[in-house]
């Protein structure tokens, strides 16, 4: 533990975080009444709620702590496009099932080991909300990668599907496992663990889901960053329209 | 989703220990290990359930209703089956 990480630094990892969970959230919320089946509609509005919780714990953490009044609805309504630090990959659209479900897979397959270290933060609140959030996200992935096994090892249809969704969403992935100032900051401060040192678990868990079905994991030849500096693809502005609209028009609404 | 592709499971929960496990209804899945995560999913939104079972519903055996009175009326004149003609001690308070 060599120095201690700024408020200002755990405030923006948590925005950051919340803004990851807050947004694959809301596209999970997005198949409410448009899933394939009602088990599933029902199961991935369940995954939704998990994370939004998360982010909203997250918030009201950060919020805390920056002591400028913000609460959690600051933080998920009332930022503009560039504030939001989240992965290109969870703002991807939703797409067919198999994309959906193998956004998922290689997100949760990530957060459920980050989760898991991060339950031993010297930040106490952000280890008491990753030790719950361990145990959702424990069931996101067994859940999604279920779906991946059964989707490439399927019927012919649901094979190519699977395989175009690797193929669209794989070079999403190193986005995950970036380092930068701040990562190693809060690294070095025990808040939480550098994304890099995950890697080899989140590839064995993707091994190993893959081989069960049939699926080769391909080289990504132009990895698709930007997400964590604010620098969105077009579909981010669509998403936070709807997302937004609410707040925005009718300010400080309570429900 | 056809129904040869994903069949008809019962659902079965116990609430919490020392209780048995309920039938709550039912699921359509792939497999058992599908059917046990729509089970999750369906019926344990509220905290319902410590323990989820599912059976295909296609190895159920059920009684036929229109044995309805061949199985179950004679029943109805053995009155001395019920315990209603013992007196419970006021000490005894649950029963």
């Amino acid at each position: 533990m060599a120095q201690e990480a700024s408020t200002t630094s755990i405030v923006t990892f948590l925005t950051r975080l919340g803004d990851d969970q807050l947004v694959l959230g809301h596209r999970l919320s997005e198949w409410c009444g448009h899933a394939p089946t009602l088990e599933e509609d029902l199961a991935l509005a369940n995954m939704g709620l998990d994370l939004i919780g998360q982010a909203r714990a997250l918030y009201t953490w950060a919020g805390e702590l920056e002591g400028e009044g913000r609460g959690e609805d600051d933080f998920a309504h009332l930022r503009r496009e560039v504030d939001y630090q989240n992965l290109l990959l969870v703002e991807r659209p939703n797409g067919d099932f198999a994309h959906t479900i193998l956004k998922q897979f290689y997100f949760t397959a990530f957060m459920t080991p980050f989760w898991q270290e991060t339950s031993n933060s010297s930040d106490e609140a952000l280890a008491a909300i990753a030790a719950k959030a361990v145990k959702e996200s424990t069931y996101h992935l067994r859940h999604s990668a279920e779906w991946v096994i059964r989707l490439g090892d399927g019927t012919a249809e649901s094979a190519n599907r699977m395989k175009r969704a690797v193929d669209d969403l794989h070079p999403y992935t190193d986005e995950m496992f970036q380092s930068d100032a701040l990562t190693k900051q809060l690294a070095e401060a025990g808040v939480a663990p550098e994304p890099a040192t995950i890697k080899d678990q989140w590839q064995a868990t993707v091994t190993e889901i893959f081989d069960a079905a049939n699926l080769a994991i391909p080289e990504i030849a132009w990895p698709q960053l930007g997400g964590r500096q604010g620098e969105h693809t077009e579909d981010m502005g669509h998403l936070l329209a709807e997302l937004q609209f609410m707040q925005r028009a009718y300010p400080g609404l309570q429900w | 989703m056809t129904e040869a592709r994903t069949p008809l499971w019962e659902v079965f929960i116990r609430p919490r220990n020392g209780l048995s496990h309920k039938h709550v209804g039912s699921v359509h899945a792939a497999d058992a290990t599908m059917a046990l995560q729509a089970a999750r999913d369906v019926y344990t939104r509220r905290g319902e359930g410590l323990s989820v079972w599912v059976v295909p519903s296609a190895e159920i055996t059920a009684s036929d209703p229109a044995d309805k009175d061949a199985l179950f009326e004679p029943t109805a004149s053995k009155i001395y089956r019920h315990p209603t003609f013992y007196e419970v001690p006021d000490e005894v308070e649950n029963m």
